[in-house]
């Protein structure tokens, strides 16, 4: 029966096809989970090393005994100013550009230098703009090392996050919707400003977060401005020094001897759920904005 | 007041696209006004070009040279240059409204679409707003099926209903001319019947241009027709003439089906 001979040869190089597909099918898998490993690993270890740490005292208590006693109640407050300081800067000026840049800009030399300085910006290691605020805000414009000269350092750092996130937040709105809105009657500013903005909403906030996110866990760029190794009091103008969350986790794990682990651990933790918070705040918005966009 | 015949003059209209794509070529067409005049030919003749140049919407595209002239008439008689350097453009889209062929409701509630281009005037009396809703929803045979529900999203109206209301909005302004390309393409049969109806209906009102879906529909709608073939105005005759008895044997090979 030269039909069933045919028959079986074909499935049987149909089998080890599909069993090479499996293999690479496995492969693929076990590398993308690879990557999976050091996010649990880092929570892993952070949350069961530090959880204990995590009480009232602790959130909101000063440290003492050199920092090996007490909370990091200064640290926690002094981040929140440098977020919303951050926001205060860089929300208004990224949200600003980035209207420019994808309602206004012509195509010419201006707007292309002005796109390869925000890709530059972008690509500068942070301790670069640490160096640069100390240089500007801290030493010439005469702040001196505070909340201001931090929050301007990681202002900056945080434009060209919150500019292109916001553009493409802006660029996903249908452009018929501007041919239609400028059709009944409207200038480009009302359209923009009625029917552009408001579905690019949530896209925006949620660029914002990220960034801010971002500028919450930096630790270069304050490292000069602002941050305090030890303050006995919260800050009390923005010309104050704060001291921070990452560069309080720095100097706790590496310069001062003897520091009790479950302090270590404890703030590792709570710069992580500030992050994480943030980071969930802003996946909340985004898959909600998702669920009741209507194109 | 004086009766406008002609509502808008084209005279010598040319226009070039930056990317070298269809053009327009020396038109000169005369549009009479309260009636409706079909644009019509293949793909990439220009009638959609010249359709958006006539409210400008041609502005916002890539348009690298434009030369003569198109004129509107206001009610007293009197023409405007519509390319002139003094001409305010926002004018004068709110006097020459525009449907387009996808219908693109704006993500606003049915009544935020409508009262959208009534807002942007600086319109706040809820009482005129209103009226103006219903008026121009009667005009677009859309009251009934949507008076009860003005508050919620536009976008969950059925196509036909959609295109309705995207009529029903250019109503709002009140405008002189409604300029509609290819109005009913998405629309099931009834749905264009309903539209093609409306449109006879309003032509006593308002100065209409359509660019028809097809062939037949320019010979049902037509009271003027103009055929435009390649950037260029072939023929222009009123009402049947052309689909009946063209003169020109290009305008007798595409309305007989010859090509495109």
């Amino acid at each position: 029966m030269p039909k069933e001979i045919e028959k079986s040869a074909h499935s049987s190089s149909s089998v080890s096809r599909n069993r090479i597909q499996r293999a690479g099918f496995l492969l693929l898998l076990g590398i993308a989970l690879f990557t999976v490993i050091p996010i649990f690993l880092i929570i892993g270890v952070v949350v069961i090393r530090g959880f204990q740490t995590l009480t009232p005292e602790f959130i909101f208590g000063f440290p003492y005994n050199g920092m090996k006693s007490g909370g990091i109640w200064p640290a926690i407050v002094g981040t929140i100013y440098l977020v919303l300081g951050t926001a205060l800067f860089s929300v208004p000026i990224g949200v600003a550009a980035a209207i420019y840049l994808s309602e206004y800009a012509p195509v010419n030399r201006v707007t292309q230098i002005i796109r390869i300085a925000i890709i530059t910006l972008a690509g500068i290691p942070s301790v670069v703009y640490g160096l640069f605020g100390l240089g500007l805000f801290v030493i010439t414009l005469k702040f001196g090392t505070s909340i201001i000269a931090g929050a301007l350092t990681l202002a900056i750092m945080n434009l060209p996050v919150i500019i292109s996130t916001s553009e493409e937040a802006l660029r996903t709105v249908p452009h018929s919707f501007r041919v239609t809105s400028i059709s009944l009657g409207a200038t480009k500013w009302q359209t923009i400003h009625r029917i552009v903005l408001p579905q690019a909403q949530s896209g925006i906030l949620t660029g914002v977060i990220l960034g801010l996110e971002r500028a919450a866990g930096e630790t270069a760029p304050i490292l000069f401005t602002v941050a305090a190794f030890y303050l006995p009091q919260l800050p009390r103008s923005p010309f104050d020094q704060t001291m921070a969350l990452p560069y309080h986790l720095y100097v706790i794990s590496t310069q001062v001897p003897g520091m009790p682990e479950g302090i270590q651990y404890g703030t590792a933790l709570v710069l992580l759920i500030l992050v994480l918070g943030m980071n969930l705040f802003a996946t909340v918005i985004r898959s909600r904005a998702r669920a009741r966009r209507q194109w | 007041m004086v009766k406008v015949v002609n509502k808008i003059l084209i005279q010598n209209f040319s226009l070039n696209y930056s990317d070298g794509t269809e053009s327009l070529h020396e038109i000169t067409l005369q549009i009479p006004a309260n009636a409706i005049m079909v644009f019509f030919g293949p793909a990439g003749g220009g009638k959609s070009s010249l359709l958006r140049a006539i409210n400008r919407l041609n502005d916002l595209a890539d348009v690298i040279s434009i030369s003569g002239e198109i004129l509107l008439a206001d009610e007293n008689g009197n023409y405007l240059n519509i390319y002139d350097k003094k001409v305010d453009v926002i004018e004068l889209r709110r006097r020459v409204g525009m449907v387009f062929a996808r219908p693109i409701v704006l993500p606003l509630t049915i009544r935020g679409n409508l009262t959208y281009p009534l807002e942007l005037k600086g319109e706040k009396n809820k009482d005129i707003l209103m009226t103006s809703v219903e008026r121009s929803l009667r005009q677009a045979a859309l009251w009934d099926e949507v008076k009860d529900r003005l508050d919620t999203s536009a976008t969950a109206l059925s196509g036909g209903q959609q295109q309705r209301l995207c009529l029903a909005r250019s109503l709002m302004l009140e405008p002189e001319v409604i300029l509609l390309d290819e109005p009913t393409s998405g629309l099931d049969p009834i749905s264009t019947s309903k539209v093609e109806a409306t449109l006879q209906d309003l032509k006593q009102r308002y100065t209409i241009v359509l660019v028809p879906q097809s062939i037949q529909q320019a010979a049902r709608m037509a009271d003027y027709a103009a055929f435009f073939l390649q950037g260029e105005l072939i023929e222009f005759a009123p009402e049947n003439a052309l689909f009946i008895n063209p003169k020109d044997g290009r305008t007798k090979d595409y309305v007989e089906g010859r090509f495109g």
